[in-house]
């Protein structure tokens, strides 16, 4: 049973060798009590019934494979698109433990994120003690230029005060008076990820800018500014700067953690690489006004860029696909005077053209999907564009205004007819609409995975392929870098789709003799 | 519109906070003010006597009920009395299960992203549960919330006990933020000498003894009608009581941070009062049979 050095083999396919599945075997007739195969079965099958969907539907007090994360891993995510800028957790050092894993399981690179490591103790007589030793522990030893402040459950419960702990730290000489240290309440019980990046956004627009007005206009800098909102796909940031450059309009994206979060390998670690600027966000208020990206996710921050810097936040829509990319440039047209320059238009051309060719082999194909709000806002848009057909559209961490915006979308395009939208609901429940409803595809994130085995255990027939876009994406590599905003993440968007189709088609039409007819060269 | 007054009203269990600031708050509305009434205390006492109702119904039960604070309106838990005044009750668990602090930070979370304080205010009273026991209880006086404390308490020893404390924590805040302390309230319980008592401890405490309260049987008639006297019988020389109290407060510029006083000092001032003997340290842990023995 032992490995031998020279074929070390990975569990799969180890546990197929006969001594392991014997193995295995006793232990489940001696130990597991298991029920037999044909209860299982019998079990499995009821539970892909429309009568087991109905009673699924009914659900109230559990959430199954939730299609959303918590507060402060939004708030950490916000934190580390800013300059030499260390995430900090007040709160209980597993939750951070949990941020920095899952980012590092999607992005593939080490996430620096500290906690202050509440006990018992603080929890009894709260933590501000711990937060006197963080503060002055991870400057010392990271020597960050600013630390942002979220929370977890534990400090949230007994009510911590994160703005008096924090001045306190400073007015005892732990951190200097000036040094920045933003702050957000995240509590994981209220809310989600997206969230939680809006009220940290929020937190250090605050700390940089609501008292120092006095001066600021705007205007003044002649930049726009972009906020991204909970943002993952590192070629979106990329493609913003790339447009927005395209069309010669001075720009500020706040929070952008592109350097920091794809690091080159050079021999050299860095825990801080790019980033927006504290000169940025100080001078924030001063652009002509605020584009928000993901506008669903971000109501407290458009909330304080009205109330505060006096902008006035032009309504759009993300801009994905083809329609709301061109609302997009056109806006950003109009704001600054800045024609839409041709290398865009060229883009643009380009899109609508493989849009074209690809046509005929995603027209009427159905997809079912989720994710966070704007993202299957956007996803929605951009597969009736192309002729598809959402059908069952999930979003776990919306509201309802967000469900009657998306189903006036649907409703706007014949392909919309069949898709129904769904709220606050987890991927327990898409699992019942792939069974009762079959889809030709899945569109979402790495979850979906164990929708598409169980489909195929139904058989064949039943299969829905999950096709990998959203967040997190564990199981596939380099696929955070890619991009779906602009012309250019429409083409990804496109490409990934069609070619899903094709793959699809070509495992189904390679059967010897049988099916092969159709199994062509060219598609 | 003049700014926001946010004042929050602590002080031990029992003494009168909930009829105090009724009767406080409904003597502003009839000067004129318009105010809103936050009750902080899981037991949801703190509007009946305005809406003459048994309990409201409480954002968190509301919550409870509904699913999520998500799911909840402002219209839903934001209920009107005598002379407009504006009522919300935070709410809480029933006692020995779940955190009644983390309700009053959700309620109170609620009601500013609601948007509750942009109506049109001269006032918000937080009526907070006996003692601040927890962050949760503290939530009304964080920064851009309750700037003034007032502290109801009596000639009581227990009552003072607790002043104390309160104004101990008060300077845990104060240091880093914009809270102060405002006043006493003396709710009288008639003891000896209550407000010469009451002024002293204030003046320890660096603050002002801001009226002093007398009791009168008026208040519990009202009170069984679920009514402030100021309703109830306008005309009581207890109803001008509470509008004095208003009077000052509407006028009053002192905020301080306390400056709390140790153990010995409020016992030694308890004694120069008489209300508490001084402790004959040779009797302490004798049992009654090892005195008598001890005596013969």
């Amino acid at each position: 049973m032992s490995q031998s050095v020279e074929n070390i083999k990975p569990s799969y396919p180890l546990f197929r060798d006969q001594e392991y599945v014997d193995n295995l075997a006793a232990k489940r007739a001696q130990f597991e009590e298991r029920h037999t195969d044909e209860k299982i079965d019998e079990t499995f099958l009821w539970s892909t019934t429309q009568e087991y969907q109905d009673l699924n539907f009914q659900r109230e007090a559990l959430t199954i494979n939730p299609a959303k994360a918590c507060q402060p891993l939004g708030a950490v995510l916000c934190s580390l698109g800013f300059e030499k800028t260390l995430p900090y957790v007040h709160g209980s050092q597993g939750c951070v433990a949990y941020f920095r894993s899952y980012f590092n399981r999607h992005f593939k690179e080490p996430v620096s994120c500290v906690s202050d490591s509440m006990t018992e103790d603080a929890a009894v007589f709260g933590g501000q003690k711990n937060m006197f030793d963080g503060l002055a522990n991870a400057k010392a030893l990271y020597k960050p230029d600013m630390i942002a402040v979220s929370t977890t459950c534990m400090a949230e419960v007994i009510g911590d005060d994160l703005n008096a702990f924090i001045n306190n730290s400073k007015k005892e000489g732990h951190i200097p008076e000036d040094y920045p240290v933003p702050f957000a309440h995240t509590p994981s019980f209220v809310g989600s990820h997206t969230t939680g990046w809006d009220n940290m956004f929020e937190g250090i627009a605050r700390y940089f800018t609501l008292n120092h007005m006095a001066d600021k206009e705007p205007g003044k800098n002649g930049k726009l500014n972009l906020v991204p909102g909970f943002e993952t796909y590192l070629g979106n940031y990329r493609v913003l700067h790339r447009m927005l450059d395209e069309m010669g309009v001075a720009h500020s994206l706040l929070s952008d953690p592109t350097e920091v979060l794809d690091t080159p390998a050079d021999g050299e670690y860095r825990m801080y690489a790019g980033g927006t600027t504290m000169d940025e966000i100080k001078d924030a208020p001063n652009a002509i006004t605020t584009l928000l990206l993901q506008p669903w996710q971000l109501e407290k921050t458009r909330k304080f860029v009205d109330a505060t810097w006096k902008h006035e936040v032009p309504k759009l829509n993300i801009p994905m696909g083809l329609d709301w990319t061109d609302e997009f440039l056109m806006k950003v047209s109009e704001l600054t005077g800045k024609p839409i320059p041709a290398s865009l238009e060229k883009e643009r051309g380009r899109l609508v053209d493989a849009m074209t060719d690809s046509h005929a082999w995603l027209h009427g194909k159905k997809f079912a999907l989720w994710g966070d709000p704007d993202f299957v806002m956007g996803m929605v848009k951009f597969l009736l564009e192309l002729g598809a057909e959402p059908t069952h559209v999930l979003c776990n961490n919306a509201n309802k205004r967000w469900k009657k915006a998306v189903e006036k979308v649907l409703e706007e395009s014949p392909y919309g007819v069949n898709g129904k939208v769904y709220v606050g609901n987890d991927l327990w429940h898409m699992r019942s609409l792939v069974f009762t409803d079959k889809p030709d595809f899945m569109i979402g994130n790495s979850y979906g995975k164990f929708i598409q085995r169980d489909t195929l255990y139904k058989g064949k027939a039943f299969e829905v392929p999950l096709i990998r876009i959203g967040f997190p994406i564990f199981d596939r590599h380099h696929l955070h870098r890619m991009t779906t905003l602009g012309y250019e993440g429409g083409m990804y968007i496109l490409t990934t789709l069609v070619n899903a189709v094709l793959e699809r088609l070509d495992e189904e039409t390679r059967g010897m003799g049988t099916t092969d007819y159709n199994y062509d060269l060219v598609r | 519109m003049a700014k926001l007054r946010q004042c929050a009203i602590y002080g031990k269990g029992g003494i009168g906070k909930s009829t105090t600031t009724q009767n406080l708050v409904a003597a502003l509305a009839e000067a004129g003010e318009k105010v809103m009434i936050v009750g902080c205390d899981p037991k949801a006492d703190s509007t009946r006597l305005i809406l003459h109702a048994k309990a409201q119904n409480s954002i968190m039960q509301m919550a409870a009920d509904a699913g999520s604070v998500e799911d909840l309106e402002l219209e839903d838990v934001l209920k009107v009395g005598y002379r407009d005044i504006k009522c919300v009750e935070s709410g809480g668990p029933e006692p020995g299960v779940g955190c009644a602090g983390r309700g009053v930070i959700t309620a109170i979370n609620f009601l500013e992203e609601e948007g509750a304080y942009e109506e049109d205010l001269s006032f918000v009273f937080y009526d907070v549960l006996g003692d601040v026991v927890c962050g949760g209880f503290a939530m009304p006086i964080r920064e851009n919330k309750a700037q003034e404390i007032y502290i109801v308490c009596s000639g009581e020893m227990m009552a003072m006990y607790a002043a104390n404390n309160i104004a101990k924590g008060i300077v845990k805040y104060a240091n880093s933020g914009g809270v102060r302390l405002a006043g006493l309230i003396c709710n009288s319980r008639q003891c000896a000498r209550e407000d010469e008592l009451i002024m002293e401890l204030a003046r320890r405490l660096g603050t002002q003894m801001i009226h002093f309260v007398p009791r009168d049987n008026v208040v519990q008639r009202a009170e069984i009608r679920r009514m402030t006297v100021i309703e109830y019988e306008p005309k009581a020389k207890q109803a001008d009581e509470y509008r004095s109290l208003a009077r000052k407060i509407i006028d009053n510029k002192n905020l301080v941070i306390p400056t709390p006083i140790t153990m010995d000092e409020l016992e030694e001032l308890l004694m120069e009062f008489g209300i508490m003997e001084e402790v004959d340290e040779s009797i302490i842990g004798k049992t009654a049979q090892e005195e008598v023995l001890a005596a013969a």
